[in-house]
């Protein structure tokens, strides 16, 4: 027999004499050959020989004593959660069934006009106390047990009512069977109602059912979520390839992926290459093309080619895994909007209950004959029309199936309240780089103010330019490295660098003035030279320079002051900008490139203009906003010239320039003190304090790195449609809310007085407690259904332009 | 006579509810126990939350285990809005819950329908 061993979390362990409970237990499946259990780190450890254990063993074993084993985490609970489910409703389904067949039948003897037809043993009142007890005391058991132990905590529920309601109808119906003369002898005829109590019971679960059917449809996201996740990993170990279950895979671990698989965790590819179907998991629908150094999300399909990558994030630091737990959180989370419900439920029932009283004493004191009947089953009508589920139900139902609907395309927002206010949004406020725009800028001009125009000099002015940004973090900078090292030209060292935000960059060189060709070309320079290799410097410059006839040359290597940045950098250093240079640089702007001054010893030599593409999208976003009547604004640290170029293209009219990294924020409140209500959008990493001001923060992801800590919202797609796909699924979802709480409020407010017999004075109008309880099994049913529609409302942003 | 009766017992009916439900008294706090594997308290899910109100501390881990014994379906499901949790609870099995609270305060949780209610206390 071959065994391995397995490690596992175990959940809910307290004390020390857990360990010994779950390790016994364990011990006892069979094929376990050895189990240890840790307290510190709650987990066990087991040999066991996988032949023979399965995962399911190894979760009842634990859950028998209590515990939860972890397997798998999160997973295994929902299938439990599903299989539990399932048990409940197949219960429920039998006791519906049972309870609507009995009552259908003593409904057929006991109903007058039907019990014409029905067989002369029907209309006994024994035989239909004896259909009727099974479903008072079976079918109707979870609503005493539920009423005791709610009246045990001094509360009272839905449960309550119905107990009281049947209760009181069945009573009095068991009573006149075995008690016809003392009904008759106060002058009542002797006619039972078990028919109302059965009935009422067999309606009411079958509410329950349909209820419980679709509030499964309520979390279906997560569900769908959960199963995307892939069950193996073909990790290679030891040079060989093995099939390993997706929770034994290690950061670190070699996987291989072929194609139509799905890749099992987060990772970086390290050889091949493939288009990769991310749609499960961004929303984006186009396969996305990967290789080596690329990054990979678990859960996400191999479409084309054969790759191997290593595996970065394991478990539940997984994009999946992490996207679970925030669509779970905001789940849980709660809308400020409930807050009249919550409060409205809190006092419901024993209003109702006391709502009952009235109605009996009233109907007894001032009804017509038989008073006593009128009273009673206007009392037991009261009782079950009334209906706090549906207030209950009415705002987190919707809020399950929007946030959900928004994770399957690649939204994910964090809380109901982050939900709830993006409906209200009037003004969103996009970052230029990297939202707006590709964030992937190329060198457009590089062009020298000093006086020799050569091919060479360009590229000198290039090689200044991307040696000093070889040390920046700015995205900008990144692109200026890269045209160099396109063009092939070599880099030099760089001293006392130093970032100024907002501003550009600064730092010392030596040896470049012999880039610009002003050194002389006598052949002692080769010494110089040679100092200056030591000094690290490819082409040395030689300060004080003398060449005097006859007295040879002198001179020594010397570091000189590199500034590259805005017109901003070179007022602080006190470097004078030219008219050429000015001009050129509006030039630049003016075509929406960002242009900096390259400057040498306090003298601007050159210029570098870097542009970024916009993206496809956020032309079509910015005019679906305008069209709901969003106003759109631009922020960003270039100036002006630039931001308004950039917001032309995209159709934003209104730009914030020249705005610091640390002044955005501000902004941002500027903008909430005219009473608007502001989503920020930004990347999530820069914009931090900016997307927390916000009313809305929303951030564009990146990778696999979740960036929700800041965020209200997260668009994994990076696509600027999902803004405002968000804003049209807020407003659906509040709509839907809305709604919800006006249905379950009305309901209740009309319904009860009707109940009560506020119609009959009027129109000699009375609620049958059968009808009663049809109407209140249909209005919880009703709230959960509506909101299940938002899955079916189509809120394309393509559809508003 | 008997008009009177009705009447009189259905406003000591309407009294008696109001009392029972609506003037019950605060519940008492139960303070989560601490030893060396942390902290946490259970709770029992049966027709509301024993102990109703629990007493944790503030920026320290406690587990809150919750145990359904009422298969009523209206409790499947606990709340805690202000942590964003909503756990579903199987019948007869202890689901823990871990808190961190950063900020001290009484926080609400509820059963998924909002008709039972407990409270966390963090000091």
């Amino acid at each position: 027999m071959a065994t391995t061993t397995k490690q596992f979390r175990i959940k809910g362990m307290h004390c020390a004499s857990c360990v010994l409970t779950i390790e016994q237990a364990l011990k006892k499946v069979q094929g376990i050959e050895g189990a240890g259990v840790n307290l510190a780190n709650e987990t066990a450890t087991i040999t066991y020989d996988p032949e023979q254990v399965k995962d399911e063993h190894l979760l009842s074993a634990v859950a028998n004593v209590g515990y939860a084993a972890l397997i798998s985490e999160e997973i295994q609970t929902e299938d439990e959660e599903q299989k539990e489910k399932h048990r409940e409703l197949k219960a429920l389904r039998v006791k519906v069934v049972a309870s609507l067949f009995l009552g259908g039948l003593i409904l057929w003897g006991s109903f007058p006009g039907l019990m014409n037809s029905a067989p002369e043993l029907l209309k006994n009142f024994w035989t239909e106390l004896i259909l009727a007890a099974p479903v008072q005391f079976w079918a109707g058991l979870g609503f005493y047990k539920a009423s005791i132990s709610a009246l045990k905590h001094r509360t009272a529920n839905m449960d309550t009512l119905v107990a009281i309601g049947t209760t009181v109808a069945f009573g009095y119906s068991a009573f006149v069977t075995v008690f016809p003369g003392i009904i008759e002898r106060i002058g009542v005829e002797a006619a039972p109602y078990f028919d109302v109590a059965t009935i009422i019971i067999g309606l009411i679960l079958l509410g329950r059912y349909f209820e419980a059917k679709a509030k499964a449809g309520t979390s279906e996201a997560i569900k769908k979520l959960i199963g995307l996740q892939a069950k193996t990993a073909r990790v290679v170990r030891d040079g060989k390839e093995i099939d390993i279950s997706i929770s034994e895979v290690e950061i670190g671990d070699i996987v291989r992926v072929r194609p139509g698989e799905k890749i099992p965790v987060d990772g970086v590819i390290i050889d091949g290459s493939s288009a990769v179907d991310e749609s499960m998991v961004t929303g984006e629908s186009i396969p996305v093309l990967k290789a080596s150094g690329d990054t990979v999300i678990g859960a996400t399909i191999n479409k084309t080619g054969t790759f191997i990558f290593r595996a970065e994030k394991v478990g539940s630091d997984t994009m999946l895994a992490q996207i679970i737990k925030l669509v779970q959180e905001a789940q849980g989370s709660k809308a400020p909007i409930q807050r009249l419900a919550d409060l409205v439920s809190s006092y419901f029932v024993p209003v109702v209950i006391m709502l009952g009283f009235i109605t009996f004493a009233v109907w007894y004191d001032f009804g017509p004959e038989p008073a006593f009947l009128f009273a009673m089953l206007n009392t037991v009508a009261v009782l079950i029309i009334a209906c706090p589920c549906a207030m209950g139900l009415a705002t987190p139902t919707a809020i399950m199936v929007g946030t959900g609907k928004g994770a399957e395309h690649g939204i994910l927002i964090k809380d109901a309240e982050s939900l709830e206010t993006a409906h209200k949004v009037n003004v969103v406020i996009f970052d230029k780089t990297g939202t707006l725009t590709r964030g992937e800028p190329e060198v457009t001009d590089v062009i020298s103010f000093i006086e020799s125009k050569e091919p060479e000099v360009q590229a000198d002015i290039l090689q200044i330019a991307a040696s000093i940004e070889n040390l920046s973090e700015h995205p900008l900078a990144k692109t200026i490295v890269e045209k160099a090292s396109q063009d092939k030209v070599p880099l030099l060292n760089v001293s006392k660098f130093e970032a100024i935000a907002g501003h550009g960059v600064k730092g010392f060189m030596v040896g470049l003035a012999a880039l610009l060709g002003r050194q002389s070309s006598h052949p002692i320079d080769a010494a110089i030279q040679k100092e200056a290799g030591e000094l690290n410097a490819e082409k040395p410059e030689i300060k004080e320079f003398k060449a005097e006839p006859g007295f040879g040359l002198s001179g020594k290597v010397t570091e000189h002051l590199v500034l590259l940045g805005n017109f901003r950098l070179m007022e602080s250093h006190e470097v004078a900008v030219t008219n050429e240079a000015r001009d050129k640089i509006h030039e630049l702007q003016g075509e929406g490139k960002t242009a900096m001054l390259l400057a040498l010893s306090k003298e601007v030599i050159g210029a570098i203009a870097v542009a970024d593409t916009i993206k496809d999208t956020a032309g079509l976003a910015v005019q679906a906003l305008t069209n709901l009547g969003v106003e759109t604004v631009m922020i960003t640290g270039d100036n002006e010239r630039t931001a308004k170029a950039i917001a032309k293209k995209a159709g934003i009219q209104r730009v914030l320039a020249e705005v610091l990294p640390d002044q955005k924020e501000a902004e941002v409140r500027k903008i909430q003190l005219d009473g608007k209500v502001v989503a920020m959008v930004g990347d999530g990493i820069n914009d931090a304090p900016a997307l927390a001001a916000a009313d809305v923060g929303i951030a564009m992801g990146t990778g696999t790195d979740v960036a929700i800590e800041a965020a209200d919202i997260t668009l994994i797609n990076k696509d600027l449609r999902s803004v405002v796909s968000a804003i049209i699924l807020s407003k659906k979802t509040m709509r839907t809310i809305r709604q919800n709480l006006f249905w379950a409020f009305a309901y209740n407010v009309i319904l009860i007085p009707v109940a009560m017999g506020a119609l009959y004075p009027f129109f000699g109008l009375l609620l049958n407690p059968i009808y009663a309880s049809v109407a209140m099994a249909t209005s919880s049913v009703s709230v959960v259904l509506n909101s299940l529609l938002l899955k079916k409302k189509g809120w394309d942003p393509v559809k508003v332009l | 006579m008997d008009k009177i009766i009705v009447t009189a017992s259905a406003l000591l009916g309407m009294a008696l509810t109001y009392w029972f439900f609506l003037m019950k008294k605060e519940a008492a706090v139960a303070v989560a126990k601490s030893d060396f594997s942390g902290s946490s308290i259970d709770i029992v899910v049966s027709g509301g939350y024993s102990p109703q109100a629990v007493s944790i501390q503030k920026g320290k881990t406690t587990t809150l285990n919750f145990t359904r014994r009422d298969e009523n379906s209206c409790l499947e499901e606990v709340i805690i809005p202000d942590f964003r949790v909503r756990k579903y609870l199987p019948l007869n099995q202890k689901v823990a819950i871990e808190l961190k609270p950063e900020k001290a305060g009484e926080f609400k949780f509820s059963c998924g329908m909002n008709m039972f209610h407990g409270k966390i206390v963090v000091k």
